[in-house]
This record gives C-alpha cells, sequence and structure tokens, in this order.
C-alpha cells in the first residue's frame, strides 16, 4: 500500500544525506496520493419489502404485430415497464430485469419511428410509467461534506433501466406527434416538483438528462413555466439559506441561462427579484466553484438584457464579498471581469468608486492569486478604456496599494505586474501621478494619525463607560 | 459618505458635556467605510445609549438605527442582538416599544442568522410589553411580517405568536389562530417549514379545545406536505402535541398521522422517527408504545437506509437487557446491514452485559464490522474500543484491529484519516509499545508527509502523545531521528513538518535531546531558501527557548536569531525580532 504513494517512507531517511534542492518542489503537489476510490453506486430510496422474484410475462414485439394491434401492445408494455428492480441485489431478478431492458430499448425505438401510435389513453400510460420509475425519494449523502475535488459522485445503480427511461421520455416529448394540450392534464406542477426534487442526484448522468427534460417541458408547456421559475427559486433559497447542499444547482442554472435569454424586455419585476433576492445570495455558498460559470453567465445575460441592472448587481456582489476564502474571491474577481466586459459606460462612472476600492483592496492581498487576478484587468483592453475615461477617480483609490506593494509585497511576480500598472497609470494622467507620489507620504502620516486618534478614544470610552457605570449602578444614567 | 450622513448628524450638537464628545464621534464611526470600525460601534451600542440618556436614545439613536438597516449582515447580527437588551436604555417597559421598528427591519432581513437573531430579541421585548402595548404596539407588528410580500418576513412572524397569544383578548388571540393557520398553509415551502417548526411550541400556549380542532388539523396536514422537509417538522411537533393531549385522545387524534410517518417513503421523515423515539415514546405513553411504537421501532431498525438504522440502533443504549438481546441475535443472523448501523452503540453494550455476553454475543459482531465496507462503521468500532476494555482487554481484537487500522490510516477521505489518527495515542496505550513498534509506528510517520495540512499538524501532535505516553528515551531511538531526517527534504512542507515536530516534541523529550539533538538541526534550517521555513525556524527557537540552558541560548540561539531578524522577508524579520523580545536573550 505504501509502495501507491510519490514519497514512500523509505524516501525519508535516504533523503537525510543528500542537499535540499529548494526551488524546484511544488509543496502542494497531490497528485494520486491516495489509491483511487472504486466508484461506488446507490439504490433509490424506496421503502419496499418486496421479497417474492418479480415475474412478468413476455409479450410480442410490436414490429411482429398488425398495426391497429401496436396501440394496445405499446400500453401492455408501458404498464409492464412500470415495475421496479432492486439493482443494489445484483443477483435477484436477472432474467426480468433483462426482459425490461429490452422492452424498455424497443420503447425508445419505436416513439422515435412510430406514427400513429400516440393515442389520447396513452398520454397518462406513459407518465406513470415514467413517474413510476423515476420519481423516488434519494438515498442518504454518502459523505455529508462531499468534495468534488476529492470525493467521486455517488452512482444510481438502476441507470441500466433508468437511463432508458429518461431516453423514453425525452423521445416522447420530443416526438411530431405529442401534443401539449392533451399532455398537460398529467403533466402537472405535482409532476414537475417531483422531477426538480430528482436534480439533488448524486449521479451527474441523471442530472443530464433531467435537464434536458425539464428545457423540453418548459419549451412546450406555456402554462408551467411561471410555476417552474418559483420553484427553482424556492429550491435556491433553501439551498442558500437553510441547507447549502443541492447537488443539482449547475443543471438549473443551465437551463435558467436560456430562460433568462428569451425573457421579453423590458423585464417583469419577478426577474428582477430573481436576480437580486436569489441569483446575487447564490454566490455566498460554499460550494459556489461547482456552479459558478453558470451562475455568471446568468448574470451577463441579465446585463446584457437591460444594463441599468448593472449597479444593483455590482452592489450586491461587493457586499458578498468573500473575506476569508480566497479561492472565491479570484471567482469574484472572474466574474466582474465578465461584467466589466459588457458594462456599458454610463454605468460603470455609477459604479465605479466603491468598485475600485474593492479592486484596490484585491490588488493588495497577501494572496498572490488574488492580486494575480485583479491586476489581470490592466490586460483587458475595453477595462483600460474605461479606466483611462475615468483615471481623475479611479487613479487615486488605487494609488497607495498600488504604491505599497511596489514597495513590500513578498511575490516578485506581482511586484512586476504592479509596476506595469503603475506605468500605465503614469501615461494616462502624468499630472495628477505626479501629485500623488509627492502627497503619498503625508497623506500616510495623515491616516497614521487618524488611527492613533480612533485608538484613544476607544480608550478614553472605556473609561466614560467605567465611570457612567458607577454613577448609574449599571443601567440608568442620572 | 453623504448618503449615510442621516439624522446622526444632529447628534453632533451635544449638550457641551465633555464627556459626550467621543460619543458624537462613535456615532460617526458607525457610518465609517471600515465593516470591522462600525462592529465596534454596534458592540458599544448601550455605552452610546447611556451617554445619549434615554430621551434621546428615543428620538435620535434609534431612528438613526433604522436607517442603518441596509448594512452589512454581520453589523445587522451584532445589532440585532444588542437591541433585545435596550430596554432600561430606552426607558424601561413604558417605552419598550420604541424598539421595535427596527427589530422589524431585521426581521425581514435575508440572512436567516440576522432575521432568527432579530426574533430572538423580539421574543425577549414582548415579555417586557404591557399587555395593552402588545395588543397595541406588538401584535400589528407580528400582523405586518405574518402577511409581508417576501418569504422571509413571514418566517420570522412563525415565532413570535406564542410568545404574544397568552396575554392578549380573545379577539386578538382569534386573528393570531388565523395568521397561523395560513402561514401553515403558505406557498412557499421556507414558510411552511418555519410554521411546522413552531407548532408545537404554539399548541404548547393554546387552550387545550382549540388544540383539538385547530392545531390537530394543521399538524395533520403538514404531516403530509407534499415536501418531506415539511413532513419532517411535524415528527417533532408531534412530541409536544402528544403530551398536551389526554391519553384518551391520542389513539384518534395523533396516532394515525404517527403510524403514517414512520413508514413515510421520505427516509428524512422515518429518520426523525427513530431520531425522536425516546421523546415519542415518553409522550404516548406504555400502552401505545408496546402496542403500537415497538413494532414501528424494529422496522425502523431493519430500514433499507443506514441513516434510519443508525438513529434507531442509538436508542438500543437505553433500552432493558431482555428486550435488546433478542435483537442482537436477530441482527446477527436476518439483516446483516443492521448490524453496522448498531456500530456506533455496540460497543457500549459491553460494559452493560458484562465479559461472557461480550465474548458470546458482542465479540462476533466487532469482528464482523472491523471487517465492514463502510469507514465510518469500522472508524466506530475503534472508536469506542475503550469500553470494550475495561470488559475483556483489547488483546482479543488486535489481530483484527490491525488491518482496520492499517485500511483507515490511508483512506481517501482526509477526515477518516484524521479520525484514526485521534484515537492513536489510546490505541498505542492500549496494545503496549512492542506491538506499536513493530506495526504502527510506520503509519505514524508516514502521516508526517500526508498532503493535506490538517493531517500533518494532527500526526506532529500525536508524536507529542505518543511521547508522553512511552517516554524520551524510546523518542530517541525511534521517532526523532526520522523527524531531524525530513530537514533535508526537498519539499519545504516536509522541512517545515520537522520543526512543527520539534516544536512539540521539544518540552517531552526534555534539554540533554532538545540541545543535542534538535537545536544545531534547527540551526542549520536558518539559512533555507524558503522564506517559510526561516520565519518558522524563528518561531520553533522561540518556542524551545525555555527548554534550552541559557549557555546555548546565548552563544547559538542569539546569533541566528540577530540574523533573521535583519533578513530581507519582512515576515522572517518580524518573527524573529519576536522570538528576541520574548527569549531572556540579553
Amino acid at each position: 500500500m505504501m509502495g501507491d504513494r510519490p514519497n514512500p517512507p523509505r524516501a525519508m531517511s535516504s533523503a537525510a544525506t543528500t542537499s535540499p534542492s529548494v526551488d524546484k518542489v511544488d509543496g502542494f503537489s497531490r497528485k494520486s496520493v491516495r489509491k483511487a476510490k472504486q466508484k461506488r453506486s446507490q439504490s433509490s430510496s424506496q421503502f419496499r419489502s418486496q421479497d417474492k422474484p418479480i415475474e412478468l410475462t413476455p409479450l410480442p414485439l410490436l414490429k411482429d404485430v398488425p398495426a391497429q394491434e401496436q396501440p394496445e401492445l405499446f400500453l401492455k408494455k408501458l404498464q409492464q415497464c412500470c415495475t421496479v428492480f432492486d439493482f443494489m441485489d445484483t443477483l435477484s431478478d436477472l432474467k426480468m430485469k433483462e426482459y425490461k431492458r429490452s422492452t424498455l430499448n424497443e420503447l425508445v425505438d419505436y416513439v422515435t419511428v412510430s406514427r400513429g401510435y400516440l393515442t389520447e389513453q396513452a398520454y397518462p400510460e406513459v407518465v406513470k410509467m415514467v413517474s413510476h420509475n423515476i420519481f423516488r425519494t434519494l438515498p442518504p449523502s454518502d459523505s455529508n461534506e462531499f468534495d468534488p475535488e476529492e470525493d467521486e459522485p455517488t452512482l444510481e445503480a438502476s441507470w441500466p433501466h433508468l437511463q432508458l427511461v429518461y431516453e423514453f421520455f425525452i423521445r416522447f416529448l420530443e416526438s411530431q406527434e405529442f401534443q401539449p394540450s392533451i399532455a398537460k392534464k398529467y403533466i402537472d406542477q405535482k409532476f414537475v416538483l417531483q422531477l426538480l426534487e430528482l436534480f439533488d442526484s448524486e449521479d451527474p448522468r441523471e442530472r443530464d438528462y433531467l435537464k434536458t427534460v425539464l428545457h423540453r417541458i418548459y419549451g412546450k408547456f406555456l402554462g408551467l413555466r411561471a410555476f417552474i421559475r418559483k420553484q427553482i427559486n424556492n429550491i435556491f433559497l433553501r439551498f442558500v439559506y437553510e441547507t447549502e447542499h443541492f447537488n443539482g444547482v449547475a443543471e438549473l442554472l443551465e437551463i435558467l441561462g436560456s430562460i433568462i435569454n428569451g425573457f421579453a424586455l423590458p423585464l417583469k419585476a419577478e426577474h428582477k427579484q430573481f436576480l437580486v433576492k436569489v441569483l446575487i445570495p447564490l454566490h455566498t455558498v460554499r460550494s459556489l466553484s461547482l456552479f459558478h460559470a453558470q451562475l455568471a453567465y446568468c448574470i451577463v445575460q441579465f446585463l446584457e438584457k437591460d444594463p441599468t441592472l448593472t449597479e444593483p448587481v455590482i452592489r450586491g456582489l461587493l457586499k458578498f464579498w468573500p473575506k476569508t476564502c480566497s479561492q472565491k474571491e479570484v471567482m469574484y474577481l472572474g466574474e466582474l471581469e465578465e461584467i466589466l466586459d459588457v458594462i456599458e459606460p454610463t454605468q460603470f462612472v455609477k459604479i465605479q468608486e466603491p468598485l475600485f476600492k474593492q479592486i484596490s483592496r484585491c490588488v493588495s492581498s497577501p494572496h498572490f492569486q488574488v492580486a494575480e487576478r485583479a491586476l489581470y484587468y490592466w490586460n483587458n483592453e475595453y477595462i483600460m478604456s474605461l479606466i483611462e475615461e475615468n483615471s481623475s477617480v479611479i487613479l487615486p483609490i488605487m494609488f497607495s496599494s498600488l504604491y505599497r506593494i511596489s514597495k513590500e509585497h513578498w511575490n516578485p511576480a506581482i511586484v512586476a505586474l504592479v509596476y506595469n500598472v503603475l506605468k500605465a497609470f503614469m501615461e494616462m494622467n502624468s499630472t495628477l501621478f505626479d501629485e500623488l507620489t509627492a502627497s503619498y507620504k503625508s497623506d500616510r502620516q495623515r491616516e497614521k494619525k487618524k488611527e492613533k486618534e480612533r485608538e484613544e478614544l476607544w480608550k478614553k470610552l472605556e473609561d466614560l463607560e467605567l465611570k457612567r457605570g458607577l454613577r448609574s449602578d449599571g443601567i440608568i444614567p442620572t | 459618505e453623504e448618503k449615510r450622513a442621516g439624522p446622526a448628524s444632529t447628534l453632533y450638537c451635544a449638550d457641551g458635556d465633555d464627556s459626550l464628545y467621543p460619543i458624537a464621534v462613535l456615532i460617526d464611526e458607525l457610518r465609517n467605510e471600515d465593516v470591522q470600525l462600525r462592529l465596534n460601534s454596534i458592540k458599544k451600542l448601550s455605552t452610546i445609549a447611556l451617554a445619549l440618556g434615554v430621551e434621546r436614545t428615543r428620538t435620535e439613536l434609534l431612528p438613526f438605527l433604522t436607517d442603518t438597516i441596509y448594512d452589512e449582515d454581520e453589523v445587522l447580527l451584532a445589532l440585532a442582538e444588542q437591541l433585545g437588551n435596550f430596554t432600561m436604555l430606552v426607558g424601561g417597559p413604558e417605552y419598550v416599544h420604541c424598539l421595535l421598528p427596527p427589530l422589524e427591519s431585521l426581521a425581514t432581513v435575508e440572512e436567516t442568522v440576522v432575521r432568527d437573531k432579530a426574533v430572538e430579541s423580539l421574543r425577549k421585548i414582548s415579555q417586557e410589553h404591557s399587555p395593552v402595548d402588545l395588543e397595541v404596539h406588538f401584535e400589528p407588528l407580528v400582523k405586518r411580517l405574518a402577511s409581508g410580500d417576501w418569504f422571509t418576513s413571514r418566517t420570522s412572524a412563525c415565532g413570535l405568536f406564542s410568545v404574544c397569544y397568552p396575554r392578549v383578548s380573545s379577539t386578538v388571540k382569534a386573528e393570531i389562530r388565523q395568521h397561523f393557520r395560513t402561514l401553515c398553509s403558505d406557498d412557499t415551502p421556507m414558510v411552511r417549514r418555519a410554521a411546522a417548526s413552531k407548532l408545537g411550541e404554539f399548541a404548547k400556549v393554546l387552550e387545550l379545545d382549540y388544540v383539538k380542532s385547530d392545531i390537530i388539523s394543521l399538524f395533520t396536514a403538514l404531516a403530509s406536505d407534499e415536501q418531506d422537509s415539511v413532513r419532517l417538522l411535524a415528527v417533532e411537533a408531534c412530541v409536544s402535541i402528544a403530551t398536551l393531549l389526554p391519553q384518551e385522545d391520542l389513539e384518534t387524534l395523533v396516532m394515525p398521522t404517527l403510524r403514517q410517518a414512520a413508514e413515510d417513503k421520505s427516509w428524512r421523515v422515518r429518520y426523525m422517527v427513530a431520531d425522536k423515539f425516546s421523546e415519542l415514546q415518553k409522550a404516548v405513553g406504555p400502552e401505545i408504545t408496546k402496542n403500537d411504537l415497538v413494532p414501528a421501532f424494529q422496522n425502523l431498525l431493519k430500514d433499507c437506509e443506514a441513516e434510519v438504522r443508525a438513529a434507531a440502533a442509538n436508542k438500543v443504549k437505553g433500552k432493558r437487557l431482555n428486550i435488546m438481546l433478542p435483537f442482537i441475535r436477530l441482527i446477527q443472523y436476518t439483516n446483516q446491514h443492521v448490524k453496522s448501523a448498531l456500530a456506533s452503540v455496540i460497543m457500549g453494550l459491553s460494559t452493560i452485559l458484562g465479559k461472557d455476553n461480550t465474548i458470546e454475543h458482542l465479540l462476533p459482531l466487532f469482528l464482523a464490522q472491523l471487517k465492514d465496507e463502510c469507514p465510518e462503521v469500522r472508524l466506530n468500532i475503534i472508536s469506542n474500543l475503550d469500553c470494550v476494555n475495561e470488559v475483556i482487554g483489547i488483546r482479543q481484537l488486535s489481530q483484527s484491529l490491525l488491518p482496520a487500522i492499517v485500511e483507515l490510516a490511508e483512506d481517501a477521505k482526509w477526515r477518516v484519516r484524521l479520525a484514526i489518527i485521534e484515537y492513536m495515542p489510546l490505541l498505542a496505550g492500549q496494545l503496549g509499545v512492542e506491538f506499536f513498534d513493530e506495526k504502527l509506528n510506520t503509519l505514524c510517520m508516514a502521516w508526517l508527509i500526508d498532503h493535506v495540512y490538517a493531517i500533518r499538524e494532527a500526526a506532529t501532535c500525536n508524536l507529542m502523545k505518543l511521547v508522553e505516553k512511552f517516554g524520551a528515551e524510546w523518542a530517541q531511538n525511534t521517532i526523532v531521528p526520522k523527524v531531524l531526517g525530513m530537514a533535508n527534504d526537498p519539499n519545504y512542507l516536509h522541512r517545515m513538518t520537522t520543526l512543527f515536530c520539534i516544536n512539540a516534541l521539544s518540552e517531552a523529550c526534555g534539554q540533554e535531546i532538545t540541545t543535542k539533538q534538535m537545536l544545531p538541526v534547527v540551526l542549520k534550517m536558518s539559512n533555507d531558501q524558503v522564506a517559510n521555513v526561516r520565519f518558522n525556524v524563528a518561531k520553533s527557537l522561540q518556542k524551545i527557548g525555555p527548554v534550552l540552558d541559557n549557555n546555548a541560548l546565548q552563544t547559538e540561539v542569539k546569533p541566528v536569531l540577530e540574523k533573521l531578524a535583519s533578513d530581507q522577508d519582512m515576515d522572517v524579520k518580524y518573527f524573529a525580532q519576536e522570538a528576541i523580545s520574548v527569549l531572556p536573550l540579553a
């Protein structure tokens, strides 16, 4: 077992004689340190007590019966496929599992190529079969602290059947004969609610299918759209404010990305509320990295629709700016750059002061990845042009941080980047730059003095509190 | 800055009292750009109020605070907490309602901790309202929250009904009941969850007739909600409700719902039933327990989800032995999964069962569970070894233990590795030094180069505990050479581990080993190319200084620290200077 590691213990004692070669070793390398974990699978959590083996009577193939008998046989096959098997028990019902699998395959082909099969009676049976198979309480998560970088997702054991059911359902929804006006009796709010709950599945393959299914339903059932949006709202709010756990956030955001794209202008108040009260708070979640790309995409979609939303969005991000997590800070900076890429100059002016106060803090972060990410803004031509137009406002905000880092940041690469930025500023507005350089020292002294005054103030206050407390026995001043 | 200028600017015009000057500045700090400073001022809010006097607190400070509600959540949280203790500062119970406006806004904030704190403060000051004020000021606030647009205010309202209900007129009581009913069927699941979680508390303050009419129908509805997160909260409420009802009503009013919950299709609901089992049992009394709950409990022990089984199994410990022994046997022969669920309590049973029963009934289970595929199960057994040790001695288990320990020591999840490290001193003590040297020592050293810092840190601490157990001589022979060898490792994180180990071990190893073996290595590392290593050298020297004699301090440590104090890296300088100022070097 030890042999699997890149640093076997033997190396420790033998290393004692070799001299350290320092700079070439990346101490943070974590490649394949642990043996690969075998993939685990899980079954749906169903409360069942079926001990008897399952028997299904084999039916003839659809293509082997006359056309007029096919609809009837189709219904029978759908009914048979409502039977659900236990896949955690790999030895039970092998024959019947195989039979159902081939029947499902046949059904997939049938809805893809056949014409005239979709009778009105078929709709409830299709929905029933799909519901019986896919709707289930998801089992408890294997680990409460699922780390996507280290842990493998748990896979759904019944996937051989489940995949075909999803496949069948998507073909059904996409079929030319499919009529939403009939289907809406069965694909209703309750159905959608259960479908949305499945997005918490740990199996990425399932979530991928669900994404397509929900997207189709959203496209075809106009009456369900508002409901779907509201329920996604609820899922997100619960995720942000209650549990911090939901596996399908990225997938739901991906669907929303295309939904937002189709919003009519002017945007409804409901949509703006969704942006400000749901999408922005999603940035606060610990597992942001799992869905940040999709989230940023949604945000930018909104801003491209309605640029006047820029200010509330940026203020929202600034409010939730990460205070301790540098990894998240880098993500925020990336998203801000995406926003700045599409910002209108009139909007930029409204937000530039608080924005660059934050950027100035990032630039002077002791974490070099944060500083570096912020400094990369100066490589972006569009951002540079905005900074140049407003250099009289931005330069004073940025100057002291930049100047200080150029003197004392520990990382030489950052110092080099800062020199470039300072140079750029100097070229932009040399008069202001010279003024700021000249007043740097006195400004710092003024700051220090203020700091000292504050300290004295607090001291005085403590004395006062003591005095007052004595005078009034703690509560009521005389 | 300008945006924050509100009514507070008037507070500057203090009445010539010198002592008020800092208060004015403090209020200015409430508007400072730096969150930390705003936070500091908010935490001193009572001082500000005290200085202002009750009247100006009411007329100036509170309106100003109501205005700052848009601030960062951290500041709002501090504010919500402070306001709960403000009654005397606004002039006593007569004026306590002045605190309602800012708390009402805080109760609608998005962030849950802020809202919860605001509700907590509101509940607290509700007690200080006179019955009249409660109806004139407090209850209207509850109503406004209960009919707010956004879900946050409605969830907050749920926590306020029960505190005003007992002290208002019957007309207002009827209104409150109506509002609670409405929220129980709210459109938003967040609100239904909040209502469900307060159902038991609300039931307690209601008249018995209304418990039977109102609460039971709400309970039944929430227990069959479409969302399992709501249903499971109803199970919690069930305990309170059952306690309130006379025995003869339980069967018809509560049991159908409870039985349904024990067989809910969602494991989360069943889990809640298992978890609340002891409380439920007490609430429904012995008769129903025997007829209804015990069979349900047996099913939960055999549930298809490990979580549910574990929750049920956790309740096993308290049960009477003659009931449980058959269970244990049953488990052994029927359901393999249940065995693993019992892991966390099964070890505790050995003290109850005694030596013979433990060897006969439990030992085979322990051995089987040490091979369980789920690391948590194995860990549960190992972490409770001390109970068994007292009864039968650990030797019985040692051969089976080793493979389990080795597996866990290399588990892919670092938290599992961390857990086993924490049991290492205990295991070492029980298994003895020979067994340890032969089988476990390598593992302990391997953890020192784990890629997760928390593991390396725990491994360091583990070494210290081992030295405390086995003594300095053992340390000198077995671990010190290996630890010092790592000082030459090409990976600077490993070199730093050497320093961390020295920090931890020097005291337990004593002056001789520290001075002769450890100190030279530390001093040599002061030339390391990586600044992180160098400043850790400074920290280490500060740490081991007290163990060294004065001669070593003056002749060896001092020059090196002085050199580091003029290092080009500012962190190295800082820590070197700190060490110089702390150690007696002069």
